[in-house]
């Protein structure tokens, strides 16, 4: 696939790490109804959670993933659905899906040239006690720990080069 | 092109055939594949003071499409990324739907750019709200086009 390349040494060149922490901060603001703030990367979510993740195609291809504790993702869920979702585990990865979803939009919306030339996949989710996953997207890589009432959210967006 | 910033809202908002039906009696079809959005969107049109009478829901397209066969409704909010069918494609369809002529659409997206915005409204689309948006911004996006100053 042919890449935007004046983006791509855009990606080399600025730091895009403050761009999407506040494209987090924004969607966990509006639609989670909850703030998020970066912690230090010592913080990392417990084994046996969610990740979801969105691909990004285009100008600017890569992936972006959101990571997380059950228990983290299942209040991700309450507060956006509210304490009637119960057990549901389908509810609760939808709404982490939907929420990597909105990150990775607003980032490439507010990235204006990202913004016309990007498309973005239908979210993932993996759960489960037991997984790794694997990107082949092999250049740069932009991560943060976000702090949800004090639960660390790992997330990252990796780029191909 | 500003209107992308602020979140789009057409110049002109042509009435649709809801301002027969009273604003209590609101039937609005939710497309997207995402149950929690179905939600998410609901809650924001109550929240916007949109009294729905009833919500019937589709996760793609083509489910829309079936749904408007079986009965009619007065709005549609709808997703564009969506499998079997996405939003663009959806609303292309719409006029061969008797049930859905001259029901307005309002797009609600991740999907921000002016590319999508106009392919939206060349398809008909009456409104465009950007992923992540406030009770707010459904307010003032959805209310003009069902025919109520917002």
């Amino acid at each position: 696939m042919s890449t935007d390349t004046s983006l791509l040494t855009r990606s080399h060149q600025e730091n895009w790490l403050p761009v999407l922490e506040l494209a987090i901060e924004e969607v966990f603001e509006i639609m989670v109804g909850q703030r998020v703030k970066p912690a230090p990367k010592t913080e990392s979510p417990q084994p046996g959670g969610f990740t979801a993740m969105v691909g990004i195609a285009g100008a600017l291809c890569g992936i972006l993933t959101i990571s997380c504790s059950k228990k983290t993702a299942r209040e991700v869920a309450v507060c956006m659905l509210g304490p009637e979702i119960g057990d549901s585990e389908e509810q609760v990865s939808d709404a982490l899906g939907e929420v990597c979803n909105m990150i990775a939009g607003n980032f490439k919306n507010k990235l204006s040239s990202a913004s016309q030339s990007c498309m973005l996949s239908v979210p993932t989710v993996i759960k489960g006690e037991e997984y790794s996953y694997r990107s082949l997207a092999d250049g740069e890589v932009l991560d943060t720990v976000m702090l949800f009432s004090d639960a660390p959210l790992l997330v990252c967006l990796q780029l191909h080069s | 092109m500003k209107a992308i910033e602020d979140g789009f809202r057409p110049a002109t908002h042509r009435r649709s055939h809801v301002s027969v039906r009273t604003m209590e009696h609101i039937r609005a079809l939710i497309v997207d594949d995402s149950s929690v959005m179905r939600k998410i969107v609901e809650r924001s049109l109550r929240q916007a003071g949109v009294e729905l009478d009833k919500v019937v829901e589709a996760g793609n397209g083509a489910e829309a499409l079936a749904a408007l066969g079986k009965e009619p409704v007065d709005l549609i909010l709808c997703d564009i990324n969506m499998p079997v069918m996405d939003g663009l494609e959806f609303v292309k369809q719409l006029p061969t739907v008797e049930n859905a002529k001259g029901v307005p659409v309002v797009m609600i997206t991740t999907e921000g750019s002016e590319n999508h915005v106009v392919q939206a409204l060349s398809a008909g689309a009456k409104g465009y709200i950007r992923k992540p948006f406030t009770p707010e911004q459904v307010k003032e996006h959805v209310l003009p086009v069902v025919g109520r100053k917002s």
